[in-house]
């Protein structure tokens, strides 16, 4: 059942995806001031809220690990962590190409950024301290905990647009106020977060199966040193 | 009230002990000087550029060598089984955290009330009129850097690489304490006016204190009991 729920979703983020490439390259046209580099945005954001959604589900997972204590929880938060991250790191990437066509900057220590940068390091520590505890029960405690406390973090870097001066361009999105896309421009960025939004689904399902099987190697292993 | 005499007993344990040793507080406060003195390498401190940076100087100090003593603070405890002794006793995880975060808290604002004098004798510093403002700025952000690295401290106190994994993973943590404690600093270190626009910072300083005081307090059980 797991499987094909995989196939079906990947099959239709592959489809989306597709669609939304020829739209974004073919339709659209390029934008006044910035040319053709603007159309990065159209994964820049979706890879964002993808990742920023995840982290927080991710702690949900840690919560309710926390509360009931079914090690599948904990499976599912680490999964989760891990494709966040790789669309946390997609971000990073797909700005520092903007930025270095618009600002002439790869990098530039602008607060959001500073503090993307942040949320990043802080779940690679999650990946890392995951990685140095062998005992499953203390590793998902663990790692809960570090997800509630670097969740806060995140909501620190959501809020800071509005307390830190930033030279990151505002709000783009047209349910946030100050929204500055046009309406038949807008409508692929949201598609593809639906997409990357599958498409990170598929790869949590697929790291849990992996990490589901990787379990019952360790206990077969133990039935064997047993004997 | 009982809350805080327990709390007061393990703290006060772990202050008689770090008196008679000094070990971690002569490590580092001697880690805060060799960092003042790398820093003299690393740019030519002219007056106007040590005013520019000079709050971030000194908050890198003070969280460099905070780390060698939220380090210890649990795992002063691994010898004999001392931590499992501790977690036995009739004090909640709550309890024994709060005393090792106010044993802490002395000794680092020990050691940045030493640094201080020093930082400013270095880099020719003029300690600001106002320095009753600073030292409010270094109770708020030493007790943001002390409450997560003491939960911090007793999450990594059973691995091997604990040494390596507190600071990597705490940093990343208090960087908008830092931030705050940095920006407000450097203001009152160069003697500006400290305008309406640096409320912000303090604002942030005691939220950032507030939060996560209360979320190691509630999660410090799950952390040392499980």
């Amino acid at each position: 059942m797991r499987l094909k729920i995989i196939v079906a979703l990947s099959v239709l983020s592959g489809l989306i995806l597709a669609w939304n490439l020829h739209t974004i390259f073919l339709k659209i046209p390029d934008e006044l001031n910035q040319g053709a580099i603007f159309r990065i945005i159209y994964f820049h954001v979706p890879a964002a809220i993808t990742s920023f959604t995840g982290f927080f589900v991710a702690m949900f997972c840690g919560v309710g690990y926390l509360v009931k204590g079914d090690l599948k929880l904990d499976a599912a938060a680490a999964g989760i962590t891990e494709v966040s991250l790789a669309f946390a790191t997609i971000t990073l990437i797909t700005g520092s190409i903007w930025g270095r066509i618009i600002w002439g900057l790869w990098w530039t220590w602008d607060p959001r950024l500073t503090s993307y940068f942040v949320c990043w390091l802080m779940y690679v520590g999650y990946l890392m301290l995951r990685n140095a505890i062998d005992e499953p029960n203390t590793r998902a405690r663990m790692s809960a905990v570090l997800s509630i406390f670097a969740c806060i973090d995140i909501v620190i870097v959501w809020k800071s647009i509005e307390w830190w001066r930033t030279q990151h361009p505002g709000p783009v999105l047209s349910i946030r106020s100050g929204g500055g896309m046009a309406p038949g421009m807008e409508a692929p960025l949201w598609y593809n977060l639906i997409a990357l939004l599958m498409l990170s689904a598929v790869l949590i399902l697929i790291r849990m199966r992996q990490q589901s099987m990787q379990r019952e190697i360790d206990s077969l292993r133990r039935y064997a040193h047993a004997f | 009230m009982n809350f805080l005499r327990q709390a007061w007993a393990v703290a006060a344990k772990d202050l008689r002990s770090e008196v008679r040793s000094k070990e971690t507080v002569n490590a580092s406060l001697s880690f805060a000087l060799v960092i003042l003195l790398l820093f003299s390498f690393a740019f030519d401190p002219d007056a106007e550029q040590v005013r520019q940076i000079s709050g971030g100087l000194l908050w890198l100090v003070f969280a460099f060598a905070g780390t060698l003593i939220l380090n210890r603070s649990f795992a002063r405890e691994l010898v004999n089984d001392c931590l499992d002794a501790l977690i036995a006793s009739p004090a909640t995880g709550a309890q024994i955290f709060f005393g090792k975060c106010v044993a802490n808290y002395t000794l680092l604002v020990a050691v940045e009330c030493v640094c201080l004098p020093i930082f400013a004798v270095f880099y020719n510093v003029k300690l600001p009129q106002r320095i009753a403002l600073l030292f409010l700025v270094m109770l708020l952000g030493t007790w943001g850097i002390t409450v997560i690295g003491t939960l911090f401290s007793a999450m990594t106190v059973n691995l091997r690489l604990r040494e390596l994994m507190l600071p990597t993973l705490i940093y990343p943590m208090l960087i908008p304490a830092l931030i705050g404690a940095i920006q407000l600093s450097t203001v009152l270190l160069g003697n500006d006016p400290l305008g309406t626009e640096n409320q912000i910072w303090f604002r942030l300083l005691v939220v950032f204190d507030l939060i996560f005081t209360a979320l190691a307090l509630t999660l410090v059980e799950i952390v040392l009991v499980g």
